[in-house]
């Protein structure tokens, strides 16, 4: 079957899967779901290091940023200015340019704060940055944000960690419709259905972290992600039928006694 | 040293205090950060981690030290 490579900002990746690494019981535990995953890309926050306790793990120990791609996120940003400054030291830990934007606005429902979403992203697409972006579904503004120079469009399938499944399959949809860039669904999913239904829309690719990390095994999930994935995207490439009000046998009457 | 001779800095958020002169570079070896893994503000402004040998820390200096930790 032919599929077109799933590129972001000219870097080809392997799996349309994307993995947040947030939430695990372990780092352990995270890494042996990344690696049943199959994900090539890893969300990654910046924080803090705990200066009391210097032998603490540390993410990098587990998961090896020479092996699976670190997306470095801008999560707890408010504004545009934290925005800038969190992925300009992520920046500085190892030369970090592709980037997800995610500039909530609300602490409650966690939506994307949309004005200083679209700002951030004009300001760090100018600094050199490949900036992927958390957003919400709108068509018009998932377009504003393509003509401020982003290299994915994210947007919500449902809040963040709800594991609500897609609520607004037809904007979805008018997204696809409209936009060329990689087109990634970031937030919402809670089963690996969802992540099927989210390939069949068209969608490029799907971000995942609550759904597998909470799950009660989340290196089974994990695999069951993987696998709705891949099979979603076949679906969507190989053409479905048309959907008919009335039956249709399978069987022919020829023949019949 | 004598004790009033250190100088008070803030490293994430937490007091410490150092001997004046004290550089950037010693401490993050006091601290056996790994400079590989990290990322330092001094002062709100990133710094070169290459040029860390060279800075001389002062008094009320704000230090961040920051990693990647997991996120979604």
């Amino acid at each position: 079957m032919f599929d077109k490579k799933f590129k972001i900002a000219n870097k080809i990746f392997k799996s349309r899967l994307i993995v947040g690494t947030g939430k695990y019981k372990s780092f352990s535990e995270c890494a042996k779901a990344i690696k049943t995953s199959g994900a090539d890309i890893v969300t990654v926050a910046v924080r803090r290091v705990n200066i009391s306790n210097k032998n603490k793990a540390r993410l990098m120990d587990y998961i090896d940023p020479k092996k699976i791609t670190y997306l470095p996120n801008t999560a707890g940003c408010f504004t545009a200015e934290d925005a800038i400054r969190t992925l300009r030291l992520a920046r500085e830990i190892g030369g970090w340019k592709l980037v997800k934007l995610e500039v909530l606005g609300d602490k409650r429902n966690l939506f994307p704060e949309m004005i200083e979403t679209l700002r951030s992203t004009e300001l760090l697409t100018k600094e050199g940055f490949k900036v992927m972006v958390y957003c919400n579904d709108d068509p018009l503004m998932a377009k504003r944000l393509e003509n401020a120079g982003a290299v994915a469009i994210m947007p919500l399938a449902a809040p963040i960690g709800s594991g609500l499944g897609i609520q607004n399959k037809v904007n979805i949809k008018i997204i696809r419709k409209q936009t060329k860039l990689p087109l990634i669904i970031d937030a919402g999913i809670g089963q690996a259905s969802d992540a099927s239904i989210a390939m069949e829309l068209g969608c490029d690719g799907v971000l995942i972290n609550t759904a597998i990390a909470k799950a009660k095994n989340p290196s089974q999930m994990a695999e069951a992600m993987k696998l709705a994935v891949i099979s979603g995207r076949k679906s969507y490439l190989s053409g479905r039928i048309n959907p008919n009000l009335f039956g249709s046998a399978s069987t022919s009457n020829k023949g019949i006694i | 040293m004598n004790i009033k001779n250190k100088i008070k800095i803030t490293v994430n958020g937490k007091q410490m205090q150092i001997i004046p002169k004290f550089t950037l570079k010693s401490l993050i070896t006091k601290l056996k950060m790994p400079i590989n893994k990290i990322a330092i503000e001094l002062n709100k402004k990133i710094i070169d981690k290459n040029r860390i040998s060279k800075i001389r820390l002062k008094k009320g200096d704000k230090i961040e030290i920051v990693h990647f930790i997991g996120g979604g």
